[in-house]
């Protein structure tokens, strides 16, 4: 079983399925909807699969694939898997088929045709998968910056009013990262070969070398730019609110959900083993970042109007969390950042598909515009509540787990941080709830009182007033906000089950990734136990 | 090294080593003959069978040479891997250009060339020659003659035979820059700054030339190399390879000596744009790479400054001007600026060794093949957009072409983004090339700007993806022509390369590895 290409197939599977469905024939949308739901669920099938081959603990890398592609670069086709990236592969598993159920129904902008909107969606998928099992650095550089483009056409073609402006922020953001990164990977590989005479991108070749500490702080920055805007830390964030708002629901919730991971798995994988000193040398600077970006972010989260801008700014708070739980450098830490990768996918993913599904019925994505939903949609307002109590970080809910496990690990090594980042729970609840009774409780507000799209008129004019003229009910009744359909309830309900599940069973997870990140951290030549390191690395090896 | 060479009195020749350049030369003259006395009606047919057969024969007499290691003709002529590779790929572009100016179904007129050049422009004659039907074929001799000079470029290994080379290749491109059919005065204005500039360029090799054999006695550049290595300081020898250096600058279109290649890009017909752009880049990189790595390879330290600063300027200027562009012909002549900067990147990556083996040499030359093929295409795709006025160049008229068009926008779109260095498309794989031995040698900080110059260029290259596929189709559009046979190999060829070079480069990356041997 063992012996399964698992990961090329999940390259391929969506690869094949994307071109299967570019290739269909106008107005064939629903069976180009099938297909995608059907190559995903199969790429969800492989995944678990997959988990089921992995010896968690076992070799470090398994499911390994690997066959020359550029033989004069020393670049080979090379795949394989860690305990993080197989649980990375878990919530690409999980989250394109939602999305595919979830973008079911949706209205392609005149002239597009939805067939289109999910070849691009699979094409993403096979190169997210790519990006998480390439082991060799090139590859990982290829899918890194290959991603790129699908994601673009996603925003750009299916997005919001202004999706030309965020397409290109988005793809120009990335590529500056993607580039400065490429002459990091140059370099990488032009001191593998001064070191071991014959240059390669194999990770665990690289892995072993030793390289001068003055060149490992300029090829970690070199990585960590990329990663930081990929993530995003808080000064290259801006992108993402962008991004988040214009992107259409399905593109934001793997936009979010996974592309983003790649920063911060690009920390734990590639950073932190690579260039052991420099991440040691630059953790406090990269700390600062994180915690000011957990604050910062919440506040702004606070402030904001608009739904889907709201939902990417809590994303940048989290992922202030995940990088303070790398960077702290002890065992602990790191497995609670990766499980919260996971669970930030799930959590984060829920958010953005409730938001969507409300912006669905509603024509609007301004939180003001929403008031009073619950009595009407107790269910919808009730997959709201479970999601927005996941990014608050509620006991019971996933990401409790992982948050704790992060601010327990971080505080042996670095207390002051960790007391900083505490302080961005007390913001989460507040970001979160408040929105959350502005939308679905209190006064029926903004469309529930007219139809259309309009912002909330100056004065409520209860059920009086001009806007229900056209509609066929009874002079008193308001406009009605359906409650979650069928299909809707199978987007959210597989999402919440989940957020349950992985809070209060949290273990398997855990058991997969904790010994990839107690080896990630034997790499760097930290103490499992908890205690930073001395800075001065003379005598560990 | 040239032992052997040197101790032979008689000039040898080698008829084999000259045939590619004996065919192309031929082919060239024999057009020449059939313009004379061709009868006009089956002249076209004729003219460009005869260019197709002088390219692809070029071709494959060339590839007859691989493995060969020679000085022949005297010691004018170097046939080693690299001119073989160089020559190969001159001949290949060149017959695919020669392809898109036989392409007859786009313009109503049946050709891009104008009819008469000599008839005035806007004179009423003109304006009646305008829509016949009459195609005048003389640029199929020229452009010919133009392929030969720029194999021949690659391939001298004698100051004075670069030099010649340099007209041969230069003289018909001056004149073929003049041919549009449409916008006449747009062409003519462009030949002729074309050749004012290009004369001055010539000028400035011709006197470095002179410097240079002041200073050793000899135009060979293998004396050169001799004599630099002896006595390096010379400052007539480094004022000669400054002047050397301009007049090769020039033709490879890097920026300071840019200013011709926008104007001429966007006046010249656009088939002839391509083909400078592919082919005239091949060449003068070529030769470019030749005199230094050869001539001045063992004193690298007299043009390494050089080159360094240079390729900044390239990059920053073709990266920078590019944005303000508003016509798509003058945005992919800064891209060109830009990508000579790229490409000068490789060409820092000398590696010091031997007999110029470095690989910034191998990756070089492959960025060359890629870039040639890429740019080819885009340029082919621009023939297609057409409205009433000719070529629909301004970049508000490509606007929701997705839309149009599906097919021709998936096709820029790939063009674009392999030019903008995406992964997975042969673009990519060239940076690459050159930024690996440029990083090898020490030349990070010239990466870094050649990377953050691909990042502001992906801009310009993004804006037209951006209008293609994201914006609503101007209600006056343009027509997108259907090509004919032609033009459709040229971009069925040109796309596969541009894919397959970027998903597997391997076989054509060792082969450019392997033909990345200079004999000198």
């Amino acid at each position: 079983m063992n012996d399964f290409p698992f990961l090329l197939t999940m390259i391929a599977v969506p690869a094949v399925g994307a071109a299967v469905v570019a290739a269909l024939p106008r107005g064939r949308d629903v069976l180009a909807k099938q297909v995608a739901l059907g190559v995903s669920a199969l790429v969800f099938l492989l995944a678990v699969l997959a988990t089921i081959a992995f010896d968690a603990g076992g070799d470090r890398f398994q499911l390994t694939t690997s066959v020359s592609w550029i033989p004069d670069f020393g670049v080979d086709f090379a795949l394989g898997v860690d305990g993080i990236a197989l649980v990375m592969l878990l919530l690409i598993g999980v989250l394109v088929p939602v999305v595919v159920v979830a973008s079911w129904r949706d209205t392609p902008p005149a002239n597009r045709s939805m067939s289109t909107f999910f070849a691009w969606l699979l094409l993403l998928e096979a190169m997210m998968v790519g990006v998480f099992a390439a082991t060799d650095v090139f590859l990982f550089y290829v899918f890194f910056e290959a991603m790129l483009v699908p994601m673009y056409f996603l925003i750009g073609s299916f997005g919001g009013p202004r999706r030309q402006y965020a397409a290109v922020k988005f793809f120009l953001y990335s590529l500056v990262g993607g580039l400065v990164m490429l002459a990091a990977v140059i370099g990488l590989y032009v001191v593998s070969s001064s070191e071991l005479g014959e240059g390669t991108f194999a990770f665990d070749a690289l892995r072993q070398i030793e390289i001068d500490p003055g060149v490992q702080k300029l090829l970690f920055l070199g990585f960590f730019v990329a990663f930081a805007i990929k993530a995003p830390l808080v000064p290259f964030h801006t992108w993402l609110p962008d991004s988040g708002a214009e992107a259409p629901i399905g593109g934001a919730v793997l936009l979010v959900g996974v592309l983003d991971k790649v920063g911060t798995f690009g920390f734990i994988r590639y950073c932190l083993p690579l260039f052991p000193d420099a991440s040691r040398d630059l953790a406090p600077f990269v700390l600062v970042l994180a915690v000011a970006g957990i604050l910062y972010a919440a506040l702004l989260a606070m402030g904001q109007s608009d739904l889907k801008r709201w939902v990417s700014y809590t994303s940048i708070a989290h992922f202030g969390y995940i990088a303070l739980g790398i960077f702290a450098f002890t065992t602990e830490a790191g497995t609670g950042a990766v499980l919260y990768m996971v669970n930030h996918g799930i959590a984060t993913g829920l958010l953005f598909l409730i938001v969507g599904m409300l912006i669905a019925r509603g024509g609007s994505r301004q939180i003001a515009d929403y008031g009073g939903i619950a009595a009407q949609a107790p269910k919808l307002a009730g997959a709201f509540l479970i999601a927005c109590l996941a990014a608050l970080a509620l006991p019971g809910t996933n990401s409790f787990v992982s948050e704790l496990l992060v601010l327990i690990g971080s505080f042996p090594s670095v207390p002051v941080f960790t007391i900083l980042a505490t302080a961005g729970i007390i913001l989460a609840a507040l970001y979160s709830l408040l929105v959350y009774q502005r939308t679905m409780h209190g006064p029926p507000r903004g469309v529930l009182l007219e139809a259309g799209t309009g912002p909330t008129p100056a004065e409520p004019v209860g059920g009086s007033g001009t806007a229900t003229v056209t509609a066929p009910a009874p002079a008193a009744a308001r406009l009605r906000v359906r409650d979650l359909s069928r299909r809707e309830l199978a987007v959210a309900g597989p999402m919440v089950a989940l957020i349950i599940a992985l809070g209060v069973y949290p273990q398997p997870l855990i058991d997969l990734i904790e010994p990839a990140v107690a080896a990630t951290m034997s790499d760097i030549g930290a103490d499992p136990a908890g205690v930073q390191p001395a800075t001065d690395t003379e005598g560990t090896d | 090294m040239l032992s052997a060479a040197d101790a032979i009195t008689a000039p040898s020749l080698s008829l084999g080593a000259l045939a590619p350049l004996l065919v192309v030369f031929g082919a060239a003259c024999i057009g020449v003959l059939v313009e004379a006395f061709g009868p006009r009606e089956r002249r076209h047919a004729v003219q460009v069978a005869v260019a197709l057969v002088g390219t692809v024969g070029g071709l494959v007499t060339t590839l007859l040479l691989v493995g060969e290691r020679q000085v022949t003709a005297g010691g004018a002529l170097a046939v080693d891997g690299a001119s073989v590779f160089l020559m190969a790929t001159i001949a290949g572009l060149g017959a695919l250009s020669v392809l898109l100016f036989a392409e007859r179904s786009l313009d109503p007129a049946r050709s891009a060339f104008v009819a008469a050049a000599a008839v005035p422009a806007g004179s009423p004659r003109d304006r009646e020659l305008l829509t016949a039907h009459r195609v005048q074929t003389e640029v199929y001799p020229l452009a010919t003659f133009a392929i030969g000079g720029m194999m021949l470029f690659v391939a001298a290994n004698d100051l004075l035979i670069m030099f010649v080379a340099l007209e041969v290749l230069s003289l018909p491109l001056y004149l073929i820059s003049g041919l549009a059919r449409r916008r006449r005065l747009l062409s003519q204005e462009a030949a002729v700054k074309y050749f004012l500039l290009g004369s001055f360029a010539s000028a400035f090799f011709l006197y470095g030339l002179a410097l240079v054999y002041g200073a050793t006695g000899s135009v060979r550049l293998a004396d050169i190399r001799t004599a630099s290595a002896a006595g390096g300081t010379d400052v007539l020898l480094v004022l000669g390879l400054g002047l050397l250096f301009v007049g090769l600058m020039f033709k490879a279109s890097v920026a300071p000596f840019h200013a011709w290649t926008p104007d001429v890009y966007q006046g010249a017909p656009t088939p002839v744009t391509a083909f400078m752009a592919a082919c005239t880049k091949v060449a003068a990189f070529g030769a470019i790479l030749r005199l230094l790595y050869v001539a001045f390879g063992t004193s690298e330290w007299t043009w390494r400054p050089l080159v360094y600063g240079i390729a900044i300027v390239s990059m920053v200027v073709g990266a920078v001007l590019g944005l303000t562009q508003t016509d798509i012909k003058r945005m992919l002549a800064y891209s060109s600026i830009a990508h000579a900067g790229f490409l000068l990147t490789g060409v820092i990556g000398y590696g010091g060794g031997a007999d110029g083996q470095g690989t910034g040499l191998g990756g070089t030359m492959f960025y060359l093949l890629a870039y040639g093929l890429t740019t080819l295409g885009a340029f082919a795709v621009v023939t297609l957009l057409r409205d009433g006025d000719g070529e629909a160049t301004h970049l508000s008229k490509w606007a929701g072409l997705a839309r149009r068009s599906p097919l021709t926008a998936a096709v820029m779109g790939l063009f674009l983004l392999a030019l903008a260095g995406i992964p997975l498309t042969s673009g990519f794989t060239g940076k690459f090339a050159v930024f690996r031995p440029a990083i090898d040698d020490g030349a990070w900080p010239l990466v870094v700007v050649a990377l953050l110059a691909s990042a502001v260029a992906a801009f310009f290259y993004l804006r037209v993806l951006v209008l293609m596929y994201f914006s609503e189709p101007a209600a006056d559009g343009p027509t997108v022509g259907v090509p004919g046979l032609p033009t459709t190999i040229v971009l069925a060829v040109t796309v596969t390369a541009t894919v397959v070079l970027g998903v597997v480069p391997g076989a054509v990356l060792d082969l450019a590895e392997q033909a990345a041997r200079f004999v000198g």
